[in-house]
């Protein structure tokens, strides 16, 4: 059955790397030990952690000291906002957090809750029509009692990749610390620099062939955080509780294979989005590109359907064995357009028949060209059906 | 060759989810699809037919059936159709069934064509009731259970739809159906059986009228069989034929309501020997077989879902229309419900009741 499907959703999550397995696997039964126990088994396991954070540093151009682990990209982007966000209303008074109406729920919901029970204060910069921040608008904004910035690196629904690196300059010419959720573009884009304009960086593993379930934050030496999980003070004291030390492993041995091979993917990925984007366009009548034209992510093709329900057109590639994403995903059937499309000003005649296809290494143009073949008349059946 | 794929209604109830597995069981390749219906804003979740409960159990079901499910927004299908027609009903001073709206134009309608779409060729649901091909027509039967018999709400559909329906569970009894969900490892959960509809909330249905239109809050006169004033009804929509309580009358006798004139927004109540009719008109007929056996016909019919059998007399009117005149008086004959023909266990067509007299 799933030899004949056709898996084109790499943004939801990827296939762990059969590399990154063989790392992996012995840390489950032959070196189990606690990491923070003293001897031959802890020490073996404490080894695999700091070896995992020396490569992660590595591939972000940080010291190791500046790497936490976490459970996943969820996390990271809670114990950066809620971590800092906590530090600087103690220290300082700042109670101004700027982020964006196109962040990832992690970012939206927590910045949120800060404001329902901790009094801060949210911001949402302007996006323009492809979901990017303007750098003129961020200027604007930022004042002194912003206590952090939340700025998402590349859109996970349309794309969209932003001005990461003006946006960090900007934010520390200022000295406020920027966090920039990296979740999907650590996955498709260098990172090798992010630690030279970027004060906190949200990562996880398996968005680029690693396990689920763990994730990292770079944290910048010098900005303060509030721990979000507090316990026996593992992580520098950031992060307490025992550490997964398979999935971190496979986590460093993910991100290097993805890090150091980035030109030759992003090249591969990219003829893919670019041939599955002409052919959409193309032949699919009413339907149109959300997210930026080329400042994109190389493997990340988003669109909308006029006058279709999304939801309904998922369900029909599924059965006719294609995965893909919709912006107004819902498994209980109760759609609704998603924020990110709202916020780019899309009506809910379009916002509805959202289609997100992203591809990955395992991707083939002749998948990509089956899916062109299927695609028109499904959209057309999920318009007829209403 | 490739398999039938069918795709099955499910509630996450046994019924359905044993419906499931006999497919599956039986070779054909299915697919689990659950209808979202509507709610009032803010009771989204508590809708009978699909609370976030049932829909994780009817996928967990299809989990452990190896089946694909999804969950099919239906709420403005729902609510255009079903629940407009339930206030339109109530408004004329009729008594309307959704559930068999809901059956025809929301189940067999929005779901059947979206089962279609997905390349299903046959759909199946988890109702109590059997279906025959016979020289090329599809027959609509009473279920093997007598007790948990659903063809009284299957009798809308047409014929070309039928032909393209599979009901698993109305060969088995509801003691069997439990130990096939046993022997499969399903849950035997279900929902309560209630006569309540789902949109409803469990709450009363005279209040959600009272929240959507104005029309039967408009109050007027009650009065006996000779045209003496009795009382005051609140809006014919709050009352049905043979309802006693609640009339807010200081009558020596108990009195029923025995007729609700629209026209003059008039309740007629009378004493218990003045209830009941033996004739009715019906419109809106369907036949199973497409046409009436004959013009004139002897049957048993049913009034209401949960009625029992009442022997009467057909006389076909014309492609809409149809009388019965019973055998004895019936109490409860309502406008608006459906009247539903048998000829022992086949359901032969039915219609919806517009009005009933009794002809002494």
């Amino acid at each position: 059955m799933i030899g004949d499907r056709i898996y084109l959703d790499y943004a939801a999550t990827t296939p762990v790397d059969e590399q990154v397995m063989a790392k992996m696997t012995p840390y489950f039964r032959d070196y189990f030990g606690n990491p923070s126990s003293s001897h031959f088994y802890g020490q073996k396991a404490e080894t695999a952690v700091e070896d995992a954070r020396e490569i992660v540093a590595r591939c972000l151009g940080s010291s190791e000291s500046e790497i936490v682990f976490t459970s996943g990209g969820s996390e990271s982007d809670n114990l950066a906002i809620r971590g800092v966000g906590l530090a600087k209303l103690e220290k300082k008074g700042a109670n101004r957090i700027l982020t964006t109406p196109v962040e990832h729920h992690a970012v939206l919901h927590t910045v949120i809750q800060l404001a329902q029970y901790f009094g801060f204060m949210i911001e949402f910069l302007p996006v323009d029509s492809t979901g990017m921040v303007d750098l003129d608008d961020l200027r604007a904004f930022l004042r002194d009692d912003v206590a952090l910035v939340s700025i998402i690196y590349a859109n996970n629904e349309i794309g969209t990749v932003n001005p990461i690196e003006e946006i960090g300059k900007l934010c520390r010419e200022r000295n406020i610390p920027f966090h920039t959720d990296a979740v999907q573009a650590a996955a498709h884009l260098s990172m090798i620099s992010v630690s030279t304009y970027a004060d906190l960086v949200s990562i996880g593993a398996h968005k680029f062939y690693g396990p689920k379930g763990v994730g990292a934050l770079f944290i910048k030496n010098g900005v303060e955080l509030i721990p979000v999980q507090t316990g026996g003070g593992q992580e520098f004291g950031y992060r307490a509780g025992t550490q997964n030390t398979p999935y971190i492993v496979g986590l460093a041995a993910a991100l290097t294979l993805t890090q150091s091979d980035i030109q030759k993917r992003a090249t591969q990925s990219q003829y893919l989005r670019d041939r599955i984007i002409n052919g959409v366009l193309a032949d699919v009548p009413k339907s149109r590109l959300t997210g930026h034209p080329h400042i994109r992510l190389p493997n990340h093709a988003s669109f909308a359907f006029k006058n279709v329900d999304g939801n309904k057109l998922l369900m029909m590639l599924d059965s006719a064995g294609y995965a893909c994403s919709s912006g107004s995903a819902c498994k209980v059937g109760d759609p609704k357009p998603s924020d990110v499309l709202e916020a780019i000003g899309l009506s809910p005649a379009w916002a509805f028949g959202s289609l997100r296809v992203t591809v990955g290494v395992h991707t083939t143009v002749d998948e990509v060209d089956r899916f062109l073949k299927t695609l028109p008349e499904l959209v057309q059946k999920a318009r007829a059906a209403g | 060759m490739r398999q039938t794929v069918v795709a099955v209604g499910m509630s996450g109830g046994v019924d359905s989810s044993v419906a499931a597995a006999l497919l599956v069981e039986q070779g054909y390749s299915v697919i689990g699809i659950m209808l979202r219906l509507w709610s009032e804003p803010g009771q989204e979740d508590s809708n009978r037919c699909c609370t976030p409960d049932a829909m994780a159990q009817a996928r967990r079901v299809a989990a452990k059936l190896g089946i694909p499910f999804y969950a099919l927004n239906a709420q403005k299908k729902f609510h255009d159709i079903v629940v407009q027609n339930f206030i339109e009903g109530y408004s004329s001073s009729l008594t309307p069934n959704p559930c068999l709206d809901c059956n025809q134009f929301i189940r067999w309608g929005h779901l059947m064509r979206f089962a279609e779409d997905l390349g299903a060729t046959k759909f199946a649901t988890g109702h109590y009731a059997r279906l025959r091909s016979i020289n090329g027509n599809t027959f609509l039967l009473r279920a093997k259970d007598d007790q948990k018999d659903q063809s009284y709400v299957l009798s809308v559909l047409p014929q070309e739809k039928l032909q393209k329906t599979i009901l698993p569970v109305g060969e088995y009894t509801k003691t069997e159906v439990r130990e096939i969900a046993h022997r499969f490892g399903l849950s035997v959960a279900e929902r309560q059986e209630s006569q309540d509809l789902c949109f409803l909330a469990g709450k009363d249905y005279r209040q959600f009228l009272q929240r959507h239109t104005t029309k039967v809050v408009e109050p007027g006169k009650i009065e006996n069989s000779k045209g003496e004033v009795l009382g005051e009804h609140q809006g014919l929509g709050f009352y049905t034929i043979g309802q006693r309580k609640g009339l807010g009358l200081s009558t020596s006798r108990p009195m029923y309501v025995i007729e609700k004139r629209a026209q003059d927004n008039l309740l007629v109540v009378g004493e218990g020997h003045e209830l009941g009719n033996n004739y009715l008109l019906a419109h809106l007929a369907t036949w199973i077989g497409r046409e009436p056996p004959t013009p004139q016909f002897r049957a048993e019919v049913k009034i209401r879902y949960k009625a029992t059998f009442a022997p009467g007399l057909i006389n076909v009117l014309d492609k809409d229309r149809f009388e019965v005149k019973f055998d004895y008086v019936a109490r409860d004959i309502t406008p608006g419900q459906r009247v539903v023909i048998y000829d022992g266990e086949f359901v032969v067509g039915g219609g919806t009741i517009q009005s009933s007299k009794n002809l002494g």
